[in-house]
């Protein structure tokens, strides 16, 4: 056995030590940091089922114009599920609650989460609010006002709208409990050495995001208490008839939702940002600038809400300088970008399967990116404000950056997390249809959304057939890559060669350090951090 | 102030806080009679910022705790009013 493999002599890994419980119990009642971070793995990846099978209806859908297989409220039913399953039961939680919760107290040398039963309670208000948004589903119909649930319709439409709303706050409270657990456990228990600007930069994005979490998701917990409070009470915040506003339904929403993309994003641009130097084999290019940048668009993201709005009937200050401030908060994100490509000019790299992740989510997120700034643009949003354009641009960045990151990141850590392989055959093959399938699905959109094909209908005008027939065939390419990737991680999970190779990619990081799979307290000492990560000879 | 030593706050400051609470209530519902059209948000604000203000300081520990936390709470303080701000740069000028 080499020196870079676990010694099996009296150790036993985190998935051995069932702390005398058996079956399930053994993970609903762990408060082990390792398995909270594997169920929200499996409920996500079961919520991200129901989510793609919702996606590919609405593209079969407008696969020809009319009605193919719905009409047109079952269509609203389906975007406004499929849009509230994705943001708030995966996209937001996404990186921070699997990777976040597994990785973060290993890389910063800690036994565990500062509060490790808060955070197992927070798992079990994930699934309540998961459970919310299932019951949205039956009675008066599934809710259909977009997942944004914009007043004054959101107090007037007949379906399940607060079931769903409901789903939306409690999940809130989830997210704010993990986010001031990470706080206190980046704060509190570092070990001994590992400075701020030692610490490695997926923990540094996490408390980035610990921050939004902690201050703009309560702003959405009481929106959405104040539509329960109209649809209930009919007190009137936003509704026009009795002197209330629907645009500070709309300023509330966006303060919280906004910085929720920062949520997203933050962390996917740290796995990317371990996943890199490890497989350049080269020191990152500007760490200082990468923290630095993260610190900002954490910061300056509270701050651009209202370019979701300029079309909604703002006063031209505002107007202005929201648009301003969007400008502002693309630079910290380039920023990234040079340091991502600094770190692999010159660097021996290695094509293998994480590192594809993270090239292909450079690109897609440039594209995502620079899209946002065309949107961020004044006037050229009132032409393409609520069209296809809007949809193609959210899904690069929330759809190809969050989940190509965390495609990235389940390959980069998998054999650490699993102490199994996965085949990288099918993992490759995997890869290269879901980025062609999730190109041709969204890139069509652009152009339809420059066209003035409106989101939001089921139906659309004769000239805009030709690119949805593209679009539908990518979504179905791109189901099929999923597939592809999910059998092969779900098989080898379970039946992959086993492996206890600590540092498989020649990583820097303290989780490369411990016995694959970890142990259940990751330390037998808690480290003593001497030197900078990610310093490669 | 360490992380091992702790401040404890007698039972009539906390009775003093909580009179001073009352009387700011007491207030905020007084000056919603008074005629203070553009100025009323402002004030409700600052009324309200006071009142937090306290609970901050005293009720929750924040006057004796150290400096870093009371940088965190400032931090918190400036985001927020930078969002109300903001926010009034389309109610004021529309």
């Amino acid at each position: 056995m080499s020196s870079n493999t676990t010694d099996n002599t009296g150790y036993k890994s985190y998935l051995e030590e069932d702390g005398g419980r058996k079956g399930i119990f053994k993970w609903i009642l762990s408060t082990d940091h390792k398995r909270i971070g594997l169920l929200y793995l499996y409920a996500m990846m079961l919520w991200f089922c129901v989510g793609v099978v919702l996606g590919l209806l609405m593209k079969l859908e407008l696969i020809a114009p009319g009605k193919t297989l719905m009409e047109a409220q079952a269509y609203n039913a389906t975007f406004t599920v499929h849009g509230v399953i994705m943001i708030f039961l995966i996209v937001i939680p996404g990186l921070p609650a699997v990777f976040g919760n597994f990785m973060l107290p290993i890389q910063i040398g800690a036994k565990d989460v500062a509060f490790p039963r808060l955070n197992l309670f927070s798992w079990y208000i994930y699934i309540l609010g998961g459970i919310l948004v299932i019951i949205s589903l039956f009675g008066n119909g599934p809710p259909d006002t977009g997942w944004t649930f914009y007043a004054p319709y959101s107090f007037k439409t007949g379906t399940n709208m607060l079931p769903a709303a409901l789903g939306a706050f409690v999940l809130g409270f989830s997210s704010i409990l993990t986010g001031l657990n990470f706080i206190v456990t980046i704060h509190r228990m570092r070990a001994p050495g590992m400075t701020w600007f030692k610490m490695p930069l997926f923990p540094w994005t996490l408390y980035g995001t610990a921050w939004i979490q902690l201050l703009a998701t309560p702003i959405i917990g009481i929106t959405l208490l104040m539509v329960a409070g109209e649809r209930i009470l009919g007190i009137g915040f936003f509704d026009p008839a009795k002197g209330g506003d629907p645009l500070l339904y709309q300023h509330l929403f966006w303060i919280y939702s906004h910085p929720a993309v920062y949520i997203m994003i933050l962390p996917a641009m740290g796995a990317i940002s371990e996943i890199i130097p490890t497989f350049a084999k080269k020191t990152i290019f500007g760490y200082k600038a990468i923290v630095f940048s993260t610190l900002a668009i954490a910061f300056v993201g509270y701050f651009v809400w209202g370019h979701h709005m300029y079309t909604s009937g703002m006063s031209g200050a505002a107007l202005w300088a929201f648009s301003l401030l969007t400008f502002i908060v693309a630079i910290p994100s380039a920023i990234k970008v040079f340091n991502w490509i600094s770190t692999m000019h010159q660097g021996s790299i290695s094509t293998e399967i994480p590192f594809l992740w993270a090239a292909s989510f450079i690109f897609i997120f440039m594209i995502g990116g620079l899209t946002g700034l065309v949107l961020g643009s004044l006037a050229i949003d009132v032409h393409v404000h609520d069209t296809a354009f809007v949809v193609a641009h959210f899904h690069f960045i929330v759809f190809g950056g969050v989940g190509f990151a965390f495609f990235g990141a389940i390959h980069y850590w998998f054999s650490k997390i699993f102490g199994r392989k996965y085949d990288p055959s099918w993992a490759k093959t995997g890869w290269i249809i879901f980025f062609i399938g999730f190109v041709t699905l969204y890139g069509p959109m652009f152009y339809l959304g420059i066209k003035g094909m409106p989101r939001r209908y089921f139906d659309y005008l004769e000239e805009f057939h030709g690119p949805n027939i593209i679009s539908t065939l990518g979504a179905m390419v791109m189901v099929a890559g999923f597939l592809i990737i999910l059998v092969n991680l779900i098989k080898s999970a379970r039946h992959g060669e086993k492996t206890t190779e600590m540092n498989p990619w020649g990583g820097t990081n303290l989780e490369w350090q411990v016995p694959t799979p970890p142990p259940l307290e990751n330390f037998d000492e808690i480290p003593v951090i001497d030197k900078a990560t990610y310093k490669y000879d | 102030m360490s992380d091992t030593t702790h401040h404890i706050v007698p039972y009539r400051t906390y009775a003093l806080i909580l009179l001073l609470l009352l009387v700011l209530t007491s207030t905020s519902v007084a000056v919603t009679q008074i005629e203070l059209t553009r100025w009323a948000t402002i004030v409700a604000l600052l009324l309200a910022s006071t009142k937090s203000a306290i609970v901050l300081a005293i009720f929750m520990h924040l006057k004796f705790d150290q400096t870093v936390y009371k940088v965190m709470a400032i931090f918190v303080v400036l985001v927020i009013t930078a969002v109300i701000i903001l926010t009034f740069l389309d109610y004021g000028f529309r």
